[in-house]
């Protein structure tokens, strides 16, 4: 990707589809959908960082973070350090992931999203409202899952490399 | 390879080093992260970012409000007669009992040698509608679409036409956060109709039952049982039902009796409930705790409470176990309050 085309990635488009992710997140399901419902907003906020960290990169992870706290009511600063941590590495390993083909990049996400998911529970624990169940460990695997789909629908959003 | 290469050199100067930034917000994270623990300015940052998310959870829950709209629209003139004609014979069924109701309050209050009857233990309640939007699935938690605008507080009781369903947690402009009876972070003070046996109901998660784990073994406690507010804890007024009691384990090792309650609310399917002002001059209105101001029940009520509830186990059942201490320790109890 040249310097032009990354450019072309506009901070509207990275809110749009932050902002769609974080709808799609808050919709009402059934309990065990809901249970298994990937951390769409988290890989879009991957996918970003990784396809443009000039543009993504750990603001939007700590600010969509900060979102994810308050309509979830969690914690303030809970989610907003785990994807300020997740943006960072995405950002570091950027040059890493993007040379990956689709299913490599499939299981970076899955240790990028258990990472994010070892924070969350980690100061659940610290804070006082401990929630130990492994139910909690079953969406960074549904989240890798859909990997693939999420970053070709993305891929769509911008100019092809 | 070489365009990629190429791009890091050109990228600006501001993500070459993405350290720095994120040793920024990540301490920014746990800033935010100790002061949320704490009573602070940080609130009212949450209760403004609360409101201006609001227009989100609105959007989320629009759809489900517009298909009941066209719903009500389409329904049919005979089934809304059906229930009309339902509803009337329903109305009727409860003023004969709130009859009888008003002359039991007029009875209580002349054994009471009180002159006049008892005033209204609620002063006022307002029904508020639950928001779909997805909380923490693993948590049971729901959205109300009322907040402080309409004068809810935290710590406000919220019932259901079958029973109580939790209070608030969370109060924001418009709406709020309401803790169910099942969450495993709720725990409420009840006491058992029949006998009057005082405990804590704490919230079993997912399963939507509740659990009573401070029950001597020899306890009096029974499959079908009602479960009742005790008053206890600061936040829910005595006598309102909670739960039933669906099954009965008695632990001969460890002295205890594990009792499984069902909730009389519908916690799942629940749209309307009503949150509730008590008078609190009223006997049966909660007794305030020490100042507290997050979940009193949880963090003060539990101890307190469970000792209660072992000195009040003694009156039905206790013919072995020592009567002769026990009585002294609700007494001491008593006298703080």
């Amino acid at each position: 990707m040249t310097l032009r085309e990354q450019q072309r990635i506009s901070v509207l488009l990275v809110a749009a589809t932050s902002l769609a992710a974080l709808l799609l997140m808050l919709a009402p399901l059934p309990l065990w959908l809901s249970l298994l419902r990937p951390p769409l907003l988290v890989l879009v906020v991957l996918y970003w960082s990784t396809m443009s960290p000039a543009t993504g990169g750990i603001f939007i992870g700590f600010f969509c973070g900060l979102l994810l706290d308050v309509l979830q009511g969690a914690q303030l600063g809970q989610h907003a350090l785990a994807l300020s941590l997740v943006t960072y590495l995405a950002v570091r390993l950027h040059l890493i992931m993007r040379a990956k083909p689709i299913f490599e990049q499939s299981l970076l996400v899955l240790v990028a999203l258990l990472l994010y998911e070892l924070v969350l529970w980690a100061i659940d624990g610290w804070s006082g409202h401990p929630l130990n169940t492994v139910l909690r460990w079953l969406p960074p695997f549904t989240g890798a899952a859909v990997w693939p789909v999420i970053a070709g629908l993305l891929g769509r959003t911008h100019a092809p490399r | 390879m070489a365009f990629v290469g190429r791009s890091r050199h050109q990228t600006p100067s501001r993500d070459s080093a993405p350290g720095p930034r994120f040793v920024l917000f990540a301490v920014l994270s746990v800033v935010c992260l100790y002061y949320d623990q704490r009573d602070s300015w940080l609130q009212s940052l949450r209760y403004w970012m609360q409101g201006s998310l609001y227009p989100l959870q609105w959007l989320v829950d629009a759809p489900r409000v517009g298909l009941e709209q066209i719903g009500d629209a389409l329904e049919s003139r005979d089934s809304l007669r059906a229930e009309v004609a339902r509803l009337q014979q329903r109305n009727a069924e409860v003023d004969v009992n709130a009859l009888r109701l008003e002359a039991l309050e007029h009875e209580n209050a002349q054994l009471r040698a009180l002159t006049q009857a008892l005033p209204a233990l609620v002063t006022r309640h307002l029904a508020a509608e639950v928001i779909s939007v997805e909380l923490n699935p693993l948590k049971q938690r729901l959205m109300l679409n009322k907040g402080k605008r309409d004068g809810a507080f935290q710590g406000q009781a919220v019932v259901d036409a079958r029973g109580l369903l939790g209070q608030l947690t969370r109060v924001g402009p418009q709406a709020s956060e309401l803790i169910l009876l099942t969450d495993p972070e709720h725990a409420v003070p009840v006491q058992i109709a029949r006998n009057g046996l005082r405990s804590i109901a704490v919230g079993a998660g997912n399963s939507g039952e509740l659990l009573l784990p401070y029950l001597p073994v020899n306890s009096d406690v029974k499959a079908g049982d009602l479960l009742i507010t005790s008053g206890l804890g600061g936040v829910f007024p005595a006598g309102y039902p909670v739960a039933t009691v669906t099954g009965i384990k008695r632990d001969p090792v460890l002295l205890l009796t594990q009792v499984r309650a069902k909730p009389l609310a519908t916690l799942e399917r629940d749209r309307e409930t009503l949150l509730l002002w008590f008078d609190p001059t009223h006997s049966a209105a909660p007794v305030a705790p020490v100042a507290s101001d997050t979940l009193p029940q949880v963090t003060l009520g539990a101890p307190v409470d469970a000792a209660d509830s072992e000195a009040t186990a003694d009156d039905p059942v206790g013919v072995d176990s020592g009567e002769g201490e026990m009585p002294a320790a609700p007494a001491t109890k008593a006298g703080k309050r």
